[in-house]
């Protein structure tokens, strides 16, 4: 039960050879058993997630089911949801109960899949290991000395370990890609703007979008159906024709012509990730699609850029914890400066201070000019890079991550190495594009590596398809590590 | 030294919206604490703005009533500090690309017509209210302001004396008000201005430093905070010193203002574009149907009024201080065209007077116009004199007899007598009895006129149309 995917557990539901609430109970059994190994879950309320199964089960019984009714589903602790603990991966918000449900946990709702619990995160999605959670580090499943990436590390883990057949992320600058290639998932962040912002607390607001994490590129197709949707309460959400995400998955894929970017097969990524993708790449070739190189001369700059503005969003977004209504107060104060001073050094970890720092730094009288606008010219550079590539390719492939999964530790004194994890990762954030990650082999100590899949603005169909195919073919998203 | 005062005004008008301009939360007046604080208010995590298109609008009006630019698209910018009345520990406000950028208000002091620039007009938020007193020592925080939409109308310091600031404010705030934008209600902070203050030598080019002075809530303690602060800047600087830049506060007790903040411990507000609003983008068709939506502006029906009905640009003025004033007379006008100067004198005396008296609106008064209009005809087809008018008015504003102005002038027997031949009668009568006085009149004692004219009167309770008997007596002596 726990091998099947996503969408062979919603046959048997639609079946009837399964309850959801038996499902679920056995869901609940295994991550009782076993989070203790990973730490994927910040929090799991049984009671909660049963009376969901019951309804769900009610909803089959009535012949109202849709793909995902009944199916657990884990939700990243960003996501907020009526009645459950969403801390953020911080101490800042330990106490927050959230009185109302985020938009994508609405529409789960609504289609009555389970949320089988609140899985750990990096704080504030501000990470690349999920070892700057106030909840602790969450392992990887192919290696328990080894991070499963981050900032959505529990979702990825839980995924990989079989703790949930699907699970929500977020990605701000790879946050669901990463980690979805460090542990040997699949997992898409969308066009943004396709999946509501509302309720999903903001790290870097022109850059987060959420997306499912699943085994297989069909499933994160069923997941994708269900997240996707105009949310009026989100000015960002854009309002578009509803897809069927699921409905290219068979297209073969001759004529496809993938895009190489020279820069990112180049040095920084390492042999045996480059191994790994040259391989995958054979495959397509197989398959029917031809390979063109590209340049996206500007994509070096990423990283800076991404780290210019997205703390300098963060540095505002989270003002709003100061412990006046919500959220973590310090005991004792002599006056409001030393209340807001201590409260926030209390309730924020080391990363997220660091980012607060640089963020207000950028934004400051006399620096602003220097590098907020300068990064947001530069950002613009870096899209029309991706424009022009589409003139050449229908479809842009490379590296998630320049290497596989590093050790617990390794990295988490030296930022920089840290961040340079998302070196390829966050141009999609910067420019909006769809992106993805599917595993495609191992590496060193055989840990997972993932190939990255950009595709052109609203492609979520056909990179699904592409992904699909690959896995028509291959089995490296049906390997488990347990 | 002779010295010139500068002054510039920042006016938070309150957008009559009913919600509030990010989320959908009431914005009506006096709620108890915390009650029309939704989510969004509260900033929560995750929560997010959208923006009230109603808010946009009235600022669009602004815009237009004020000759501006309406700038499309218009960027919403995070304005970030702490503060426990600010929930989300930034205002979303406007930096760059206001709404509204320029336009002018033309104001009248002592009959002299002068033009205020405006800088710009920008969108924002209000933010809640800290409340110091009855906590044990804590501070409480009320959210239901938080999130009311405010348009900070920002002029030009194109002011020379608080006289001519208080006017503009006055201007501006009739203006809100006449465009229904704002409901200028000052008492319950519906329009805010802050005063940027500073002095110069009288011929100077150069701007003094300025002080700018925040919260005054009423026309009164504008022109007196600006006064005492012209006075305190001039005082210094002719002892040698030098204006600090800062902000002030006025305090209405002490009729002076002083120090709330110097420019050292400004904020660094790091005012950047909010990434959770998309650029507004104005479309020239929305402006086009919000233009036919305005009606005509004071200033257009000012000068008509001097026009069309021959009043005098003070007349005109007073009567377009506000809309529902100048609706009042125009209603009554309408029904007695030739009669706008007449219309114009009751409206100003009596009515206002009245007005004034108890207290209450035009829009309240308990005489309509059509029957303001129906007493000044019986005026001018000399049914009733002046004097009995005023007794009408009287009975008509204490809505007896149905407020019916003829059945009012029947039961009181206000009636002039106009009838040629009775009063011919009755002069005869008083000649006959006066003949001393007649003949005091002939030898050239003009005053043994009026005196004829106070027997008749009298004769006829005051009744007879004095103009009549005026004719009628002269015709008589004449002969």
């Amino acid at each position: 039960m726990f091998n099947a995917s996503l969408k062979q557990l919603s046959d048997q539901l639609a079946e009837k050879k399964i309850s959801s609430t038996e499902l679920t109970t056995e869901f609940l059994k295994r991550i009782k058993q076993l989070n203790s190994e990973y730490n994927a879950f910040i929090t799991v309320n049984e009671e909660m997630s049963l009376d969901q199964a019951r309804s769900a089960d009610q909803m089959i019984a009535a012949g109202q089911a849709s793909a995902l009714t009944g199916i657990p589903i884990a939700q990243k602790d960003i996501f907020c949801a009526k009645g459950w603990l969403t801390t953020c991966g911080s101490k800042m918000l330990s106490n927050f109960v959230s009185p109302y449900d985020a938009g994508v946990i609405e529409r789960f709702n609504q289609v009555g899949a389970i949320n089988i619990g609140k899985t750990n995160m990096d704080e504030f999605a501000m990470g690349s290991s999920n070892e700057t959670s106030y909840y602790g580090l969450v392992k990887n499943p192919w290696d328990l000395s080894a991070v499963p990436g981050g900032s959505s590390g529990g979702a990825a883990s839980a995924v990989a370990a079989r703790l949930a057949p699907g699970a929500t992320g977020t990605d701000t600058g790879g946050s669901i890609r990463q980690p979805a290639a460090l542990c040997g998932i699949s997992g898409i962040k969308p066009t943004y703007g396709l999946v509501s912002r509302y309720g999903m607390i903001a790290f870097a607001s022109s850059l987060d979008q959420g997306g499912p994490m699943a085994r297989s590129a069909e499933d994160l197709a069923l997941m994708l159906n269900v997240m996707v949707g105009f949310d009026p309460r989100d000015s960002t959400s854009l309002q578009r024709k509803v897809e069927d995400y699921a409905r290219d998955l068979q297209k073969p894929l001759s004529g496809l012509r993938i895009g190489l970017p020279k820069e990112y097969f180049a040095e920084g990524m390492s042999k045996d990730v480059e191994c790994a993708i040259e391989k995958a790449l054979d495959e397509y070739r197989k398959l029917g699609a031809e390979t063109v190189e590209i340049s996206l001369p500007n994509a070096s700059l990423s990283i800076p850029v991404y780290y210019v503005l997205a703390p300098a969003e963060a540095s505002s977004n989270l003002s709003r914890f100061d412990g006046v209504r919500y959220g973590h107060r310090a005991k004792s104060y002599s006056d409001l400066g030393d209340m807001y001073r201590k409260s926030r050094a209390e309730g924020f970890g080391p990363e997220v201070k660091r980012r607060i720092l640089i963020g207000t730094y950028v934004l400051s009288h006399g620096y602003y000019d220097a590098y907020y606008i300068k990064a947001q010219k530069l950002r613009r550079l870096i899209a029309q890079d991706f424009t022009q590539a589409y003139q050449q390719c229908d479809i842009i492939m490379g590296p998630t991550t320049p290497t596989v999964a590093f050790n617990l530790g390794e990295k988490s004194g030296d930022p920089i190495q840290m961040y340079l994890s998302d070196i390829y990762t966050s141009a999609a954030n910067l420019t909006g594009l769809p992106a993805m990650s599917i595993p495609v082999g191992f590496g060193n100590k055989n840990r997972p590596v993932g190939l990255h899949i950009i595709g052109n603005y609203f492609m979520e169909a056909q990179m699904l398809n592409v992904a699909h195919q690959y896995q028509q073919v291959t089995d490296w998203h049906l390997k488990s590590p347990v | 030294m002779q010295w010139e005062i500068v002054i510039g005004l920042e006016v938070h008008a309150q957008l009559s919206t009913r919600s509030k301009i990010f989320s959908g939360a009431s914005t009506a007046y006096g709620a108890a604490p915390n009650t029309q604080a939704c989510v969004i208010d509260l900033a929560l995590p995750g929560v997010l703005p959208v923006l009230n298109k109603g808010a946009v609008e009235r600022a669009i009006k602004l815009g237009l009533a004020v000759g501006a630019k309406i700038n499309s698209p218009s960027i919403f910018a995070r304005k970030n500090y702490f503060y426990p009345d600010l929930p989300k520990g930034y205002q979303i406000s406007q930096f760059e690309l206001p709404v509204v950028q320029g336009g002018s208000i033309r104001i009248q002091v002592n009959g002299i017509e002068k033009e205020i620039r405006l800088t710009r007009a920008h969108l924002e938020e209000d933010a809640g209210k800290s409340l110091h007193e009855d906590f044990h020592g804590m501070s409480g925080i009320d959210l239901n302001r938080a999130g009311t939409p405010l348009l900070e109308i920002v002029s030009e310091p194109d002011m020379r004396s608080s006289t001519e600031a208080v006017t503009y404010a006055k201007t501006l705030h009739s203006l809100v008000r006449w465009i229904g934008i704002c409901d200028g209600n000052m008492q319950e902070g519906s329009f805010r201005c802050d005063a940027n203050v500073s002095v110069r030598p009288l011929g100077s080019e150069k701007l003094g430093t300025r002080c700018e002075i925040k919260n005054l809530n009423s026309f009164r303690f504008l022109e007196k905070a600006i006064d005492f602060e012209a006075r305190r800047q001039i005082e210094i600087i002719e002892e040698g010193g030098t204006i600090r830049q800062e902000t002030r506060l006025y305090d209405a007790n002490k009729d002076e203002t002083r120090t709330m903040r110097t420019k050292e411990d400004a904020n660094d507000y790091r005012y950047f574009p909010d990434p959770d609003l998309l650029p507004l983008e104005i479309p020239s068709m929305w402006i086009d149907q919000l233009k036919a939506t305005l009606p005509e502006l004071p200033e257009a029906r000012r000068s008509r009024y001097i026009s069309e009905f021959g009043l005098s640009a003070y007349d005109a003025g007073v009567l377009t201080s506000t809309r529902e004033l100048a609706d009042y007379f125009e209603s009554t006008v309408k029904q007695l065209p030739a009669q706008a100067k007449l219309c114009a004198n009751w409206i100003m005396g009596e009515i206002s007077g009245q007005l004034n008296k108890e207290g209450i609106e035009i829009t309240d008064c308990p005489v309509a116009s059509i029957q303001l209009a129906a007493l000044i005809a019986r005026i001018s087809d000399g049914t009733i004199s002046g004097k009995a008018a005023k007794i009408v008015f009287e009975s008509l504003w204490q809505g007896e007899l149905n407020q019916d102005v003829d059945a009012i002038i029947e039961t009181k027997g206000l009636k002039q007598i106009s009838d040629g031949g009775a009063i011919e009668k009755l002069v005869d009568e008083v000649l006959a009895a006066n003949a001393q006085q007649v003949a005091d009149y002939r030898n050239g004692k003009e005053k043994a006129f009026n005196s004829l004219i106070g027997q008749i009167m009298k004769a006829t309770q005051g009744k007879a149309n004095p103009a009549h008997v005026n004719a009628i007596l002269k015709k008589k002596l004449g002969g």
